[in-house]
């Protein structure tokens, strides 16, 4: 069966196009974008989809997520992530690897792609741990796993605090062009704090983890990212002082990418006010300040992408004391209108904010995704960016709940989710 | 007026209307406990259980007897582990208390927010007692009550905290008690445990001691925890006392009638020499047998409040 998409606003920013127009899928792939439609509309044989007055883009591509298979399958599996990923306009998902067991040899890797063929309704591409067990001492099976199909490595979770094992990393990496995707952290900084270091955790009482966190490791990182030459890809920027460092080692010609997640450039620390563990996560909700450095450095492309890090919990798990609970909170299926949101608001355009959940995360790591060109697989997202939704978790697809956007008024539909030619998700 | 809330949670919440409306009621409640027959019907049929996951022998003891004179029926749980380390959720604990009948629950737990998290999904009333180093309500309303009977007023006093800002919840308490009340706050002790956003609530901090007790009118000492030389607070407890404990000596510069609250238990020759902690303007014992009637207070409220929604 052919789809043909009538009549929406085509945006690829991978080549600058933004046009109303059609798209014809056949086979899987994006066939053509055909101007004379009055014949395909007709045949018996294409399924035609009105897009008039919707955005028609790339299906969304997510840098950062935890799908929590193996292991944690009562906080999300395989499946559940994709169809969560799906709903949120996703067509493609990055996962991390801090699983039960760590995806830290091919053989978990293939586990996960196997699982993701065979049960998942979006692509799957997972990364591999920096370290075995992510101990942070010895070298995981990098070469192997990037044969089975990892597309990066990451101490997501649990950062590499050693800066010797991590310049081994980054220097082995470099036999296969991968990056390495850093979350930022110095575990000793940050001891036992739940929350950010300011005047609300002052208030409540609550162990902070300051941005000089978070800033150090940033530092680190890109002193050691100069020294091997290696891409390095910084997860959930939250802070003033590391955008400002990415920023000035950008100038430089360091090879240096960054994320921000929704969440960051969204919420403060305010959010916590009345210990709300679904405004706990890491790095956590910082300052105004840092917002709005975030939004700044989003606007002028020190921070390349946006990523979620979609880290479902179960409600057992987050109703709990405070400082028992996880960190981390679902994300794939309120990116897309908290980015709406960022364009409301006229921090990037419609254009940049498609860019930075499209082609430019798929470039980070090497992976031929987020475009619409003629021949490419038919992986597309249709929305309507002026609905209005109001959150409702009770409704995700996901496993869990975990979220501090229950309740809210945004605006962004997603109405069609099209994987490699087929209806994956539909409203 | 009349007292609106279900929850004592923290000063924090409270308005200085509330809290004067609990320092009076207290008088009152402090007078049942100067009679012979130290009983009255107030929470008879109710019945309050003192959920405590920390040992405080003083705290409970002090919660217990209030229940008692106000007719409750008490039931005491208490477990020096952590809801996790026994297998069980907070949540499944308090819910189990709920279902033998307690309406009124109040709780002592070692993390910061624990009582709003039974607030927010119990029916039942809580009373913060204690939680990690968030707050501590009914030991800055004694404070505040024991200071008010002794100076008449809190408007305008010069009011020093000296110690353990970062990890104390009687520091937090007192300083939204004292502050709410119009007394001007200051916070002193090594840099390490004075929290950098502290200012913002209204506070002065200090370093110094010599300098933040100058023409104070009260000193409230914190208690050192010993495990805090050990994560690099600081380098020694004979150092800390050195540099923070309060002296005869260091007492000199505040009014001459300055009085100086601990709320215990001491560590004699650490925070405080012994012939002050003995001596004309230490409260210490004045603020445990005031502590009953503050506490007192707080159920009688907060069961009126309670029935008349």
């Amino acid at each position: 069966m052919s789809i043909l998409i009538k009549g929406g606003r085509i945006i690829d920013p991978s080549r600058n196009f933004d046009k109303v127009g059609n798209i014809l899928i056949e086979k899987g792939t994006v066939k053509s974008y055909p101007e004379d439609i009055k014949k395909l509309e007709k045949a018996s044989d294409v399924k035609v989809i009105e897009a008039g007055g919707k955005i028609v883009a790339p299906g969304l591509v997510d840098l950062h997520v935890h799908l929590r298979e193996p292991g944690y399958e009562h906080k999300e599996t395989i499946r559940t992530g994709c169809e969560s990923a799906a709903a949120g306009g996703f067509t493609s998902i990055v996962c991390m690897p801090n699983t039960n067991p760590i995806n830290d040899n091919a053989s978990v890797t293939e586990y996960i792609m196997l699982k993701a063929r065979t049960e998942g309704v979006v692509n799957v591409f997972p990364l591999g741990a920096i370290t075995k067990g992510e101990n942070g001492e010895t070298l995981a099976q990098i070469g192997e796993m990037y044969e089975a199909g990892c597309v990066g490595v990451s101490d997501d979770g649990m950062p590499v605090m050693n800066s010797k094992v991590m310049r081994h990393a980054m220097e082995y990496v470099k036999a296969f062009g991968i990056p390495v995707i850093s979350h930022s952290e110095d575990l000793n900084l940050s001891g036992n704090g739940v929350m950010n270091e300011g005047y609300t955790s002052t208030l409540l009482g609550l162990s902070g983890i300051p941005s000089a966190s978070e800033d150090v490791m940033v530092s680190r990182d890109i002193t050691l990212a100069e020294l091997t030459g290696t891409h390095l890809h910084i997860c959930h920027v939250s802070t003033v002082g590391s955008v400002r460092l990415i920023r000035a080692a950008k100038e430089r010609g360091v090879r240096v990418t960054a994320e921000a997640a929704p969440h960051h450039f969204t919420l403060t620390d305010k959010a916590v006010a009345e210990y709300d563990t679904n405004a706990k996560m890491k790095p956590p909700l910082r300052s105004e300040t840092d917002r709005e450095a975030v939004r700044e450095g989003l606007r002028d492309g020190t921070i390349d992408i946006i990523a979620t890090d979609h880290a479902p919990h179960s409600e057992d798990e987050k109703m709990v004391e405070f400082d028992q609970a996880p960190f981390g909170i679902v994300g794939l299926e309120t990116a897309l209108p908290l980015s709406l949101k960022l364009v409301e608001d006229g921090v990037l355009t419609i254009n940049e904010m498609i860019a930075k959940l499209t082609h430019l995360p798929s470039a980070i790591i090497n992976v031929r995704k987020g475009t619409l060109n003629p021949g490419d697989q038919a992986d597309i997202v249709i929305f309507d960016p002026g609905q209005k939704v109001k959150i409702d978790r009770e409704s995700f697809r996901s496993k869990s709940r975990n979220t501090p956007f229950n309740g809210w008024d945004l605006k962004g539909v997603v109405l069609y989710t099209i994987v490699n030619g087929n209806i994956v998700y539909s409203v | 007026m009349a007292f609106e809330r279900k929850h004592i949670l923290g000063l924090q919440e409270l308005t200085a209307e509330e809290i004067t409306l609990v320092l009076d009621t207290a008088e009152s409640m402090k007078e049942v406990s100067e009679r012979d027959v130290k009983k009255v019907p107030a929470l008879r049929g109710v019945t309050v259980c003192n959920l405590f996951f920390e040992p405080s022998t003083r705290t409970r003891s002090s919660f217990e007897i209030a229940e008692k004179r106000l007719s409750a029926d008490v039931l005491n749980f208490t477990t020096s582990q952590s809801s996790v380390v026994k297998g069980e959720s907070l949540l499944d604990t308090a819910r189990n208390l709920e279902a033998m009948g307690a309406s009124m629950i109040v709780i002592r737990h070692p993390m910061s927010g624990a009582p709003w998290l039974l607030a927010r999904t119990l029916d039942s009333s809580i009373i913060n007692a204690g939680d990690g180093s968030h707050e501590h309500p009914s030991q800055g309303l004694l404070d505040l009550f024991t200071i008010r009977q002794l100076k008449g007023k809190i408007e305008g006093l010069k009011v020093v905290i000296v110690g353990d800002i970062l990890h104390s919840r009687v520091a937090r308490s007192n300083i939204w008690g004292f502050m709410k009340l119009g007394a001007e706050v200051r916070v002193v002790g090594p840099p390490t445990l004075i929290p950098k956003y502290i200012e913002n609530i209204g506070v002065k901090s200090y370093f110094s001691l010599d300098a933040a007790v100058d023409g104070a009118d009260v000193v409230i000492m914190l208690r050192i925890q010993k495990e805090r030389q050990d994560s690099e607070f600081f380098p020694s407890l004979r150092e800390y006392s050195r540099f923070y404990g309060l002296t005869r000596e260091k007492l000199k510069y505040a009014a001459g009638d300055v009085t100086v609250m601990h709320p215990g238990p001491i560590n004699r020759g650490v925070e405080l020499s012994s012939d002050i902690a003995d001596g004309p303007g230490s409260v210490i014992l004045e603020q445990v047998s005031n502590g009953i009637a503050v506490r007192m207070a707080m159920f009688y409220l907060v069961a009126s409040a309670r029935s008349s929604s």
